[in-house]
């Protein structure tokens, strides 16, 4: 396997942001990030984003976008409509090849201008589901009381998985829920969707992540602590709710397990977490114990910014191990209804 | 039996229409197609530079980016520049008149515009002071008459009628001036080909 780092990113997450569109404000990213280690669009051999029309409501808003990245003369580029994360995995798998040293990759959304809850039921079934019309934190709520009657795991628990989160957010500047809440103050909030409440749900942002790949001595001369990518793969569970277990995320544990996860010890854990219930699933599935430090950034419960979130949790990782807080992290990303997808990346700093 | 191979024991019973229906539902008409219309709203924010564009079209004019390296005019205007990539931070007034660089001639009606009726022309109008053309209507001239290099200006919708919209404008119309020569045809389609 050929040595592929993340070598330097970059970060937005507002509430709303309502005076630029998403290219406007995906510009400063792309080349802020570009100018933070001497590079341009030249040397970059492939571009990669993760973006869905679907969530401003924009038709053919990643062709928009594309123009921010200085694409003239034309540029290898390429998309797809899931978290920018599976454009890192796409951009990883053409660095294996050999042909490119680096790449860059975007991931970004402004769901603002719609319901993201009930945009999210567009990507049911559209036979027997989709039509119900079933909004995301309903369907996240029907596995949460799942998750509860199966006794594995307490309400109070999730509470304790909500008020941390907020204690990490509120050291992260890109986070936007940021203030901290005790665990009976947690579970004293009325249910937004029985039996989730408002701090177990996502802190939906508009914004993105950019973020730079590069191989070998090339990431060594980019970057003085290179956050090595030493195992990544991505698993999918069934589409259909019915036929899976909603206790258990079976995609996250193959991950994992192929990422090598568990092959050494693991510092800190971003995990693309939803809702407090996904943390518990994703920590179960990977097997993380008391010594590893989840979502120091505050998670998507801090911060959630559909179509980067995935991405922002492996730029938050690779961000911690280049500023030498630790050796090992574990970043995830997943798509689709109840962590249908996942994405696991293993980063270490040598 | 292994790969892709089909074991010849099982029939293809959903290709052959051999389908058993079970008998407590054999006298129920079975279902041949579902609608399941779907419909989201949003609010759209359109941006700064495309915010200053529709402004300006309630007043009848028509701005574009300015490129800050190539100086070259995007119109409608993006926000960036798709050759350098860079935010634009200047815009500026186009003419409302200006050349058809590409067309074509539609014959068939489309449900979803009952407005326009065929044949019709749609055109790549490139404005005056514009390095790229957008996609509008030419009509006031019969379809066969239309041709690469006609001057065309701007037909406003009536003074009260004006909104935030680029559909404030209704169509272009042939000015009667000589045809805009395009010397050199490889130009066609190229952001500065213009001036």
């Amino acid at each position: 396997m050929r040595d592929v780092a993340v070598v330097a990113s970059m970060q937005r997450q507002e509430p709303s942001i309502d005076n630029e569109s998403e290219v406007e404000y995906m510009v400063p990213l792309m080349h802020g990030v570009k100018e933070s280690i001497g590079i341009t669009q030249a040397d970059v051999g492939f571009t990669c984003s993760g973006s869905s029309d679907f969530i401003a409501g924009q038709a053919f808003s990643f062709v928009m976008t594309v123009d921010g990245t200085n694409p003239v003369p034309p540029i290898s580029e390429s998309h797809v409509e899931m978290d920018g994360a599976w454009a890192l995995y796409e951009a990883w798998v053409k660095m294996q090849m050999g042909e490119i040293d680096i790449a860059l990759v975007y991931g970004y959304s402004k769901s603002s201008g719609g319901s993201l809850r009930d945009v999210l039921a567009t990507q049911m079934d559209p036979y027997y589901v989709a039509p119900l019309w079933p909004d995301a934190f309903a369907i996240e709520a029907l596995a949460a009381r799942q998750l509860i009657e199966s006794g594995r795991v307490s309400l109070e628990q999730l509470a304790e998985i909500a008020s941390r989160s907020r204690d990490h957010a509120a050291s992260n500047p890109h986070a936007i829920r940021t203030a901290q809440k005790s665990v009976a103050d947690i579970m004293a909030e009325a249910p937004i969707m029985d039996p989730l409440r408002p701090s177990d749900i996502p802190a939906s942002a508009d914004g993105g992540c950019v973020l730079i790949l590069a191989a070998g001595d090339r990431a060594k001369d980019l970057c003085d602590r290179p956050a090595w990518i030493r195992g990544i793969d991505h698993r999918t569970d069934a589409h259909t709710l019915g036929v899976r277990d909603l206790t258990r995320s079976m995609s996250a544990k193959i991950a994992g397990q192929k990422a090598g996860v568990g092959n050494d010890k693991v510092d800190f854990a971003e995990l693309y977490a939803p809702f407090t219930t996904s943390e518990f699933l994703l920590t179960d599935a990977l097997g993380l114990g008391e010594d590893t430090v989840i979502n120091p950034s505050g998670g998507t419960l801090g911060a959630h910014t559909m179509m980067a979130s995935g991405l922002i949790r492996i730029a938050e990782a690779a961000q911690r191990i280049t500023n030498g807080d630790g050796d090992r992290a574990v970043a995830t990303a997943g798509s689709g209804p109840n962590l249908q997808q996942n994405l696991v990346c293993v980063l270490e700093g040598e | 039996m292994s790969g892709y191979q089909q074991d010849p024991k099982i029939k293809p019973t959903a290709l052959s229409g051999e389908v058993t229906m079970p008998a407590a539902i054999g006298a129920v008409e079975q279902v041949q197609s579902v609608r399941t219309p779907i419909a989201i709203d949003y609010i759209a924010t359109p941006g700064a530079s495309l915010s200053a564009y529709l402004r300006g079209m309630k007043q009848k004019k028509i701005l574009g980016d300015k490129c800050p390296v190539s100086g070259q005019v995007f119109v409608p205007p993006r926000g960036v520049s798709p050759v350098s990539g860079q935010r634009t931070t200047e815009m500026v007034e186009v003419s409302d008149q200006g050349y058809v660089e590409s067309f074509n001639v539609t014959r068939l009606p489309i449900k979803s515009r009952p407005d326009l009726n065929p044949p019709y022309v749609s055109a790549w109008v490139v404005p005056d002071g514009a390095n790229v053309g957008s996609i509008s209507l030419v009509a006031g001239i019969a379809p066969e008459d239309v041709r690469i290099g006609l001057r065309v200006r701007a037909v406003w919708k009536p003074d009260d009628e004006l909104e935030e919209s680029a559909a404030n404008i209704l169509h272009w119309e042939p000015t009667g001036e000589p045809d805009f020569v395009l010397d050199d045809l490889r130009i066609i389609g190229k952001p500065g080909g213009q001036q």
